[in-house]
């Protein structure tokens, strides 16, 4: 195995290796749904609210929930895509806002996006794309930077580099893509469904790059999936999102042992099992989630699970450890004892 | 060069710039050749005129009027005047193909900054451009060129300006559309999160890819406004007799077209030829500049 060694003119550490590399405090993203005759404000979409994690440094978090709960507005937050409303995003125990600007977050964290065509400029050729992020930064040997990243992501500098993206097939274009996030040398990668495109064989082959990559260069990855095959696979802790609030996180062990909030347990249970003796005998969720321009009062799962109490509707249940100091993480009112739930503390789920 | 050294050489499969391999794809394009030849013997005729031994555009003869196509001497007829067909056409090719390309061209410019303009910025920059190229949209074209021609006063300079404010709302309207298409891509995303700014993004990753469809729709309207441009000559707000011009040639041959309906029909054919032959040429530059073919 190759030893750890940061990309070239990677920003230097700061914080020391305690540091969570990144710290997201309460974020909220709500979007104006404008309508009517003078295009006024009627609705807001509440697409991310109150999102607090940490990423430590050299950690893969994976972030998993249903379409339209709030992850791609999370991660296009976190690169600054988007302006927040509210909340804290400290990079390397520095407030992006204050003594951390934008440039540098944006030179510190870099994001692969799902569509690998959508994501490359088809006028400009393969190394044109890759140069252009380090040729923006200001760093030194553009071009040169782009070919080394080709070779090592796997793909011939003298046949691909005069390339155009339409030339190539859609695991070569992640790829580049990802050649292309490491050509500014970030410390944080957003994976956005980054291989949730490809088909199987390739996912892999790019999962595994990915996970050499965190490897050789000392990456810290956010995973963002719906596949939590594929999240098991790369992650060390996994985070469960639901209508644009954090219900559940874990280490990635602890989460697939047992399950505690009741909408992770309903995902889980969703997913095929793989054994033909152990089928999943549990229903899975029905119904679509719940509009996010309404969303439903205190648990917003509250409408589709099947433990709701009136608590439920009433309180907001808060994202706390499942026992003290542990790093298993829900927000259901199961595990809150004073919470007034009829069955809080009860093994009830498994 | 040993020959060791060819076998090394890189086998990069498409290894020259976006341009040459628009000029290869157009040169395997009989019929986008073609066009632009024609285009281009309209315009090299229209440019050396006086130096292709033609006849007087400008004399007339009384008893010489009228002549069918294919009279000895003038082999075009001679129109209404008696003057020589061939020489009034292709000396009009001068004045009309100034008027039908130049009010497009400065429209293509300012109507394409300002649509990409909109389209990247979004908010309340895009709603200023797009409601006050919106009123422009509230008048027929012929009636804005006619309303802005009167008010400025008859020329051919006022009829350019009248002609380049017609143009300019729709090619803001095109470049907008294209502009907020490709602004919502991730790779214009991917541009900003490396830390661009807007002016960047726009030069490297916007305008190559928003060009050709302003570009194809720019052509298409130089055949409106050549035929716009005669309208505002047959008004009296363009072009004025005697000058040769397609479009007031048409014009003027129109009462003949029950005695010599060929010649007559001679003005609308050039015209018919040339924003045929650019509009195939706008199609043809539009599937050369297309690399994802």
């Amino acid at each position: 195995m190759s030893v750890t060694e940061p990309l070239p003119d990677t920003a230097p550490d700061k914080g020391g290796p305690a540091q969570p590399l990144l710290i997201v405090r309460n974020l909220q993203k709500y979007f104006p749904v404008r309508g009517g005759i003078l295009g006024g404000k009627k609705a807001v979409v509440q697409a991310v609210d109150g999102v607090s994690f940490e990423v430590k440094k050299g950690e893969t978090l994976g972030i998993v929930g249903e379409s339209g709960c709030g992850k791609s507005t999370t991660a296009r937050l976190l690169i600054g895509l988007i302006d927040k409303d509210k909340g804290e995003i400290i990079y390397d125990g520095q407030d992006l806002g204050g003594a951390l600007s934008l440039r540098d977050l944006r030179r510190g964290v870099q994001m692969v996006f799902q569509d690998s065509y959508a994501s490359l400029n088809p006028r400009l050729t393969i190394e044109e794309s890759i140069a252009f992020g380090a040729r923006i930064q200001g760093l030194s040997d553009p071009v040169g930077r782009a070919r080394k990243l080709m070779e090592r992501v796997g793909l011939a500098p003298d046949r691909f580099a005069q390339r155009y993206p339409h030339e190539v097939s859609g695991g070569q274009r992640q790829r580049i893509n990802i050649a292309r996030a490491l050509a500014m040398s970030p410390r944080l990668v957003v994976l956005d469904e980054a291989v949730s495109a490809l088909d199987k064989s390739v996912e892999a082959q790019v999962l595994n790059l990915l996970a050499d990559l965190r490897r050789e260069f000392g990456l810290t990855y956010i995973f963002i999936s719906h596949d939590l095959n594929v999240v098991r696979y790369i992650s060390d802790r996994i985070l469960v999102m639901y209508l644009g609030e954090v219900v559940e996180i874990a280490p990635v062990d602890d989460i697939w042992a047992s399950q505690a909030h009741p909408y992770t347990r309903s995902l889980f249970s969703a997913m095929p099992s793989m054994d033909p003796d152990n089928r999943t005998m549990e229903p899975p969720l029905a119904g679509d989630p719940p509009n996010p321009i309404n969303p439903p009062s205190g648990c917003r799962f509250h409408t589709r699970c099947r433990f709701a109490e009136s608590v439920c509707k009433a309180k907001v249940p808060t994202l706390r450890p499942l026992a003290v100091g542990s790093e298993h993480m829900a927000a259901c009112h199961l595990h809150d004892l004073g919470s007034g739930h009829s069955k809080a503390g009860k093994d009830v789920l498994s | 060069m040993s020959a060791v050294e060819t076998l090394e050489e890189p086998v990069a499969e498409s290894g020259k710039g976006y341009w040459s391999g628009v000029g290869a794809r157009l040169m395997r394009d009989p019929l986008t050749l073609l066009c632009m030849s024609v285009i281009l013997l309209l315009i090299l005729s229209a440019v050396f005129a006086p130096w292709l031994g033609l006849a007087d555009p400008y004399k007339g003869s009384m008893i010489a009027r009228l002549k069918p196509i294919g009279t000895p001497g003038h082999i075009l007829g001679t129109d209404e005047q008696g003057r020589d067909m061939l020489a009034r056409l292709i000396y009009g090719g001068r004045l009309t193909l100034f008027i039908g390309l130049t009010p497009v061209v400065l429209a293509f410019f300012i109507g394409g900054t300002l649509g990409i303009v909109a389209g990247y910025a979004g908010g309340w920059v895009n709603t200023l451009i797009m409601r006050t190229v919106d009123v422009f949209f509230a008048f027929p074209s012929v009636l804005l060129a006619i309303a802005i021609s009167g008010a400025l006063g008859a020329g051919i300079v006022n009829s350019l300006v009248s002609l380049t404010i017609v143009f300019i709302p729709p090619l803001t309207r095109v470049a907008e559309a294209v502009t907020s298409g490709v602004r919502a891509l991730d790779y214009i995303d991917a541009a900003r999160a490396s830390g661009a700014n807007a002016l960047t993004v726009i030069r490297v990753h916007v305008i190559g890819n928003v060009l050709s469809p302003i570009f194809v729709y720019a052509t298409s309207l130089t055949s409106v406004c050549m035929i716009l441009a005669a309208g505002l000559s047959f008004l009296g707000i363009g072009v004025r007799p005697p000058e040769p011009e397609w479009g007031l040639m048409l014009n003027t041959l129109r009462s003949a077209i029950y005695v010599n309906p060929w010649l007559s029909a001679l003005p609308g054919l050039m015209i018919f030829i040339t924003s045929l032959c650019l509009n195939l040429l706008s199609d043809g530059v539009r599937s050369a500049m297309n690399v994802r073919d």
